[in-house]
């Protein structure tokens, strides 16, 4: 596939898809980041469903295809959805997700009939809501100084621009009323209307995309690009510009993946933004599953090297080691790992600790004993209830935290009576 | 006409068996959406039916042909693997639920549109019938579709049947369920299979976009008609089969109509009617009950102003009669004296109004109601007695018998109530009734 797509030489109609794929993502996807934020995603899905009914009733009402008229029953029944939704819940005390597929898929339903009984003569057909004419956009067309420029794509760059100066607007309002709605309240702002507004916008934006896009593509793009966003980042400023660049790298490489297969473009695209997802879910630096299963990993390692050093700094005092459990994969690595580090050396086939893993090894028994004696002295647990939280707690101590157990507790003996190993450091030896 | 007649006396055996093979689908949709409903997973199945089509489409590359079982087997595939999604993002990653499932949804829902584009340029092959499984054609089924639609029904009932004490305990004790460990995961592991289950054999009949509508819907009107599980069940069930049913007959009867935007219409019509008219949850009756209640609450109110008006006349007061008229409209208090006549709790004579005998003891009993409350409110809530007259007014209406019984034992035993059936007022009458003009 990979030859494929460098055998595709992209001409000016691509480009005019890829533009309006783009504008629409930019369009729907700014927006989409409060959806998911607010955790109301559904709410856009919902929407994008129930403003058919709208279009079908302002189609069949005033009996042209005029944007105007289209954007007013399709934002009042957007809105009517959401009053709707929460209406139901309320009344009916019907759980919120459910009251939302009541209402969404009843007015979805409802469209779809008034469209197949309204449309025997007209080319408004159900296909064409879910997959849009955007493989197509290049063939209406306007002229904008001299350049011929696809009718949708015009449409779309007026609402990605609204929607963009909108969010940048309100941007304060939006925030607080997204993350801090009791506090929003209690400074006065509306949470309703700016809720409503939201919801509008929405609604509105589905409507531009829905004849270049169709309502898959609008979901998906509402979705998907403020949900990738939101695994990388938790700056909401830095989110929305994020969910704008994932929905246009999309756009790109949906179209291509397009062109690629003969697949639909609105399909391929959402495809991309699911490809894009699926790589922010496994390698976002910070809540990635491989970051975390990699820092997973090295916390495990760190605790096993620790053991094994506390063990052997056991066996040099003369005693068992504490943990009698057989050696796994990880401790193999970890006891590699030790004689990497110079830690530990290995004579006559026997592991014994070098003056560099000795104190490494001192300093962990000491936050060891100390916060066994610690619990001893300050919490009264009994002798036997001692090693299991200590043997959890020493790899988490700090400096700071052992000189503070070490005034509080002032002893040198652990409460087994075995020797708290001093801080050597604090003597000046090294 | 005559289609009609046709259709409803069944005449025709393929429109006997298609419309059984929906009444069964709706039946099994219902029953199974009202736990996915309970379970709060309602939209994961909105999920399930939107990627179950990259799911038919993969069958077809597969399979090459217009296969219905190689169709229903890939999409059931695909909508398990959408679940394990849902669940693997919302378990591993920030990304909540309804994210996850909006994700899930329209990414799968891309990839089937996308395929769905190839199938049909493929020269060797036709639609394939695709379209149908996008909004439904239940007439387009032949007898062997609905055969296999029947079987996998019955087997999703009846493992409903069997699992049912679990599932109960899934919904309605989610604390005690998550103490089972392990068995949960594999619970709602089973509950999201059949969910698949249901979603796929709906998808020839009503189509992938709306067959959540046949899981949700006759689950939630339901559950306006009784709180007990087996009869939100089965009231479900008989939703659905009705949805299904009227939703085909419709799609049969008029060819441009396809089954899905019917079958969720006629759904939709089910859930009105149960919100407006279930008996006990409708919103109907929910109308009815404020409305008594309010109208009693004033009666009431106006006898207990009555009785008390008594006490001040028959203790020399002034002009009692001015004191009404501080709080009370003359439209209220006219409302009120209509509806108490009505009921013979006063008797209007000439400009007078008098209490009748069954007034009379209906007042009492408020004022004895008001009045315990009050006590109760100054001895065991150390209020003062200024303040509890409006506490009292909300509550004198409402206070079982029980209550007032164990209210006067209580007073009575520490001495705080004198021999009388209904006690003296503890706060003076002008002060409370200025805080009450006040509030």
């Amino acid at each position: 596939m990979t030859a494929a797509i460098s055998n595709l030489s992209l001409h000016a109609s691509d480009w005019w898809t890829i533009g309006t794929a783009a504008v629409c993502g930019v369009a729907c996807g700014v927006p989409g980041v409060y959806l998911v934020l607010r955790r109301m995603s559904m709410l856009g899905d919902a929407i994008s469903h129930a403003i058919l009914p709208g279009l079908a009733a302002a189609f069949l009402f005033f009996g042209t295809r005029d944007v105007l008229a289209m954007l007013a029953g399709a934002m009042a029944t957007g809105m009517l959805t959401a009053w709707l939704s929460a209406g139901v819940a309320r009344l009916g005390k019907v759980p919120e997700d459910a009251a939302m597929g009541v209402v969404f898929t009843s007015l979805f339903a409802l469209g779809v009939l008034l469209i197949t009984l309204g449309s025997r003569n007209v080319d408004l057909d159900p296909g064409c809501v879910l997959y849009g004419l955007i493989d197509a956009v290049a063939l209406d067309t306007r002229d904008v100084l001299g350049v011929a420029v696809p009718r949708s794509f015009l449409i779309l760059s007026v609402f990605a621009v609204l929607n963009v100066s909108l969010v940048g607007v309100f941007y304060k309002e939006l925030k607080i009323v997204s993350f801090d709605s009791a506090l929003a309240s209690a400074l006065g702002f509306r949470s309703g209307v700016v809720h409503y507004t939201l919801l509008a916008m929405i609604a509105a934006t589905c409507v531009a995309s829905f004849e270049a896009v169709g309502s898959i593509l609008v979901v998906a793009m509402l979705i998907v690009p403020g949900a990738t966003a939101y695994l990388l980042t938790d700056r909401l400023s830095r989110m929305l510009v994020i969910a704008a660049v994932v929905a246009c790298v999309a756009a790109f490489a949906g179209h291509l993946l397009a062109l690629a297969t003969g697949a639909a473009v609105a399909g391929a695209v959402s495809v991309a933004l699911g490809g894009l997802f699926a790589g922010a879910a496994l390698f976002s630096p910070r809540y990635g599953v491989v970051a975390r299963a990699l820092r997973r990993a090295a916390l495990a390692l760190r605790i096993r090297r620790e053991d094994a050093l506390a063990n052997l700094y056991r066996a040099h005092e003369g005693r068992a080691a504490e943990t009698r459990r057989a050696p796994g994969l990880l401790d193999h690595v970890a006891a590699w790992a030790l004689r990497r580090q110079g830690l530990v050396v290995a004579k006559d086939g026997v592991s014994a600790l070098t003056d560099a893993g000795l104190a490494r090894a001192r300093t962990l028994i000491r936050s060891h004993r100390l916060w066994e004696t610690y619990l001893a002295e300050r919490v009264g647990l009994p002798a036997d209830h001692l090693h299991d939280p200590a043997h959890r707690v020493e790899h988490f101590i700090t400096d700071e935290l052992r000189g503070e157990l070490a005034g509080d507790v002032g002893t040198d003996v652990d409460p087994q009576g075995r020797e708290i190993p001093p801080d050597r450091r604090a003597e000046g030896e090294p | 006409m005559s289609d009609f007649l046709r259709l409803i006396t069944l005449q025709d055996p393929n429109t006997r068996v298609v419309l059984l093979g929906v009444a069964l689908l709706g039946a099994v949709c219902g029953v199974v959406g009202a736990f996915a409903v309970l379970r709060r997973r309602a939209l994961v199945g909105d999920a399930v039916a939107h990627a179950s089509l990259p799911g038919v489409c993969a069958a077809y590359f597969v399979v090459g042909d217009r296969n219905f079982a190689a169709f229903l087997l890939g999409a059931l595939v695909f909508g398990l693997l959408a679940v394990l999604c849902i669940t693997l993002i919302r378990n591993h990653t920030r990304i909540k639920e309804d994210a996850a499932i909006g994700t899930v949804l329209s990414v799968f829902f891309g990839l089937g549109i996308g395929m769905s584009r190839m199938i049909q340029n493929d020269p060797a092959g036709s639609r394939a019938g695709l379209d149908g499984f996008l909004f439904g054609k239940a007439a387009g089924m032949v007898r062997q579709d609905v055969l296999l639609i029947a079987g996998v029904a019955t087997a999703a009932l009846l493992l409903v049947v069997i699992l049912y004490k679990e599932l109960k305990l899934l919904c309605f004790d989610r604390e005690f369920a998550g103490s089972l460990g392990r068995r949960v995961v594999l619970l709602d592991l089973a509950l999201m299979t059949l969910i698949c289950l249901c979603t796929v054999i709906g998808l020839p009949a009503v189509g992938a976009v709306l067959v959540v509508a046949l899981l949700i819907v006759p689950a939630a009107a339901a559950r306006f008609w009784s709180e007990r599980l087996v009869l939100i069940l089965l009231v479900a069930g008989a939703f659905g089969a009705l949805s299904g049913t009227v939703g085909a007959s419709v799609s049969a009867l008029y060819a441009h109509v396809s089954a899905g935007p019917a079958v969720a219409l006629a759904a939709a019509v089910v859930f009105v009617v149960s919100l407006l008219l279930a008996p006990r949850r409708g919103v109907v009756a929910d109308i009815v009950r404020r409305w008594a209640l309010r109208r009693k609450i004033l009666i009431e109110n106006f006898l207990r102003a009555m009785y008390e008006l008594d006490e001040l006349a028959s203790g020399g007061a002034a002009n009692p009669a001015l004191a009404l008229k501080r709080t009370w409209t003359a439209a209220q208090l006219e409302r009120a004296i209509s509806l108490a006549e009505r009921r013979r709790l006063v008797r209007r004579e000439g400009g007078r109004v008098t209490l009748t005998e069954s007034g009379t003891r209906r007042a009492s009993d408020v004022v004895r109601a008001h009045r315990l409350w009050e006590l109760y409110l100054i001895d065991q809530a150390s209020i003062a007695p200024d303040h509890v007259d409006r506490d009292a007014d909300q509550i004198e209406h409402v206070l079982p018998p029980e209550v007032l019984a164990r209210l006067d034992e209580r007073l009575r035993s520490e001495g705080r109530m004198p021999g009388a059936a209904v006690p003296a007022s503890p706060h003076s009458w002008e002060r409370a009734e200025a805080g009450r003009a006040l509030g």
